[in-house]
């Protein structure tokens, strides 16, 4: 502290155009940059890249969610019933709220109020844990009542009785069995199956009598174009269908309202929140090193670009869930 | 530390200022917030009214709105370089044409073309459960 306590009196005038040859006097200065300003400047610019391909990275993820929303829309509209509104729109205002106090550390950062800092940090943290606490209990149960991707979401969940149903139609199940038993068969008979694909497309290849939408031959498997099926007729009753979901509080394999290929829905849930995860889980490693080095006193007015680049990867977080919550959660 | 009797709202004072950068104050902080909650309020609000196709635009539109909040003023891009906020607005658009793009041909398609449970699928409930409805949904079907 006794080197930064030296130069807090110079006036950021001063330090600001230090461009006339000799060294810095701000030990937070790099000697490969002119001035402070430079040295801020690019480092936020390589931060704002990165968050740059951060968003290309998840919009990859929110294309591939387009298409199977666009193609299937009543599987979106049913499975939408199995996510709880109230434990996502409670992680939406955990994770706002620890937004906030990221944002007020990065305030107290560049005022030079150390302790006003950590205690945000330490906020911060808790909002981050908190968030994949409540994450894991979605996931956990999910996962016991087989709500998972591939051909595990068609496993019999057995000993699995519904006991109650949340208000907004959640299911919420009592799993007696130990569900990672059989989700390792499903693994297992996948992998079969996936190593005897021809054998089991045989009778699929079956044909199918033409319409008169096309006069090509139809093709078991291909292109819409040649579906043997009424396209025009498919996506009215698909619509339909998506406009009246009917809740069940059976478990979905028992409930003879569910949609084919419903495990799709599970598949990219898990893809996005997963990946969403992931990054809460560098960002409480990030928010851990910043109060260990804001411990240590290394951050004051002069110097605080790690937390505020920590803090706009925290943001980042915060605003692709503000997008994943309402495309999952809130399907009317 | 230097010691500044400044309120926290009005930190003019030479020492409570930021080296470089944008200092924002904490009363815009804690408005983006309220801001932000109270809108997370509105779109689970309108997850239950029926408005038709207009539910989807409308819950993208608050989403919007709240980025655009965290943007501008937790992520100081109001106040930031020009080319910074060239970084992430081109970013957007760029995943907006990856969407707008690929919807575009997603829709030359018709969506019919699987009307039957995936062979991988079939064969789990045809072994495991023979009897649960989806079980009987057979028909054109995708390979996975």
């Amino acid at each position: 502290m006794t080197a930064i306590d030296a130069n807090t009196n110079k006036t950021p005038d001063k330090v600001d155009h230090h461009l006339d040859g000799h060294e810095s006097e701000n030990p937070f200065q790099a000697h490969h940059f002119d001035t402070p300003q430079q040295q801020y400047e690019s480092a936020k610019l390589g931060m704002w890249l990165f968050l740059g391909t951060e968003i290309l990275f998840f919009g990859a993820l929110f294309a591939m969610y387009t298409i199977l929303r666009a193609n299937d829309p009543e599987v979106f509209s049913y499975a939408s019933q199995y996510l709880n509104t109230i434990l996502g729109g409670l992680n939406t205002a955990v994770l706002i709220v620890s937004s906030l106090t990221m944002a007020a550390a990065v305030h107290f950062a560049q005022r030079s109020k150390k302790m006003l800092m950590l205690i945000c940090l330490w906020l911060t943290l808790f909002g981050a844990i908190g968030f994949l606490v409540i994450k894991y209990f979605e996931y956990e149960h999910k996962i016991h009542v087989n709500l998972t991707w591939g051909p595990g979401f068609y496993m019999p969940v057995d000993g699995a009785e519904a006991v109650m149903v949340g208000d907004d139609g959640t299911v919420l199940s009592v799993v007696q069995e130990d569900a990672l038993a059989v989700s390792e068969e499903a693994g297992k008979l996948a992998a079969e199956a996936e190593e005897s694909l021809p054998d089991i497309l045989q009778p699929l290849l079956a044909p199918t009598p033409p319409t008169d939408a096309s006069s090509i031959e139809p093709a078991a498997i291909g292109p819409g174009g040649l579906s043997a099926v009424d396209p025009e007729a498919k996506i009215a009753a698909d619509r339909a269908a998506a406009a009246h979901v009917e809740h069940s509080d059976k478990p979905h394999l028992e409930d003879e309202k569910l949609p084919v290929n419903t495990h799709r829905f599970f598949a990219i849930y898990y893809a996005m929140t997963g990946l969403h995860g992931i990054h809460v889980v560098v960002g409480i490693v990030m928010i851990i090193w910043l109060i260990v080095r804001g411990m240590k006193g290394h951050f004051d007015r002069r110097h605080y670009a790690p937390v505020d680049l920590g803090g706009l990867y925290w943001h980042i977080v915060d605003l692709v869930w503000i997008f994943l919550f309402p495309l999952f959660y809130l399907i009317h | 530390m230097s010691a500044s009797h400044a309120s926290d709202d009005h930190a003019n004072h030479g020492d409570e200022q930021p080296l470089v950068g944008h200092l924002v104050p904490m009363s815009v902080l804690i408005w983006t917030a309220i801001a932000l909650l109270f809108l997370t309020v509105v779109t689970v609000a309108a997850r239950y009214v029926d408005l038709g196709q207009f539910n989807v635009p409308l819950a993208l539109g608050i989403a919007v709105l709240k980025a655009t909040l965290v943007a501008l003023f937790f992520m100081h891009l109001r106040w930031d370089k020009p080319f910074n906020q060239l970084v992430f607005v081109a970013c957007i658009a760029f995943v907006v044409l990856l969407i707008a793009l690929t919807v575009l041909d997603t829709g030359q398609y018709a969506p019919t073309v699987f009307d039957g449970n995936p062979a991988t699928v079939q064969t789990t409930l045809d072994e495991y459960a023979p009897d649960a409805p989806i079980a009987q949904k057979t028909g054109i079907t995708s390979p996975n």
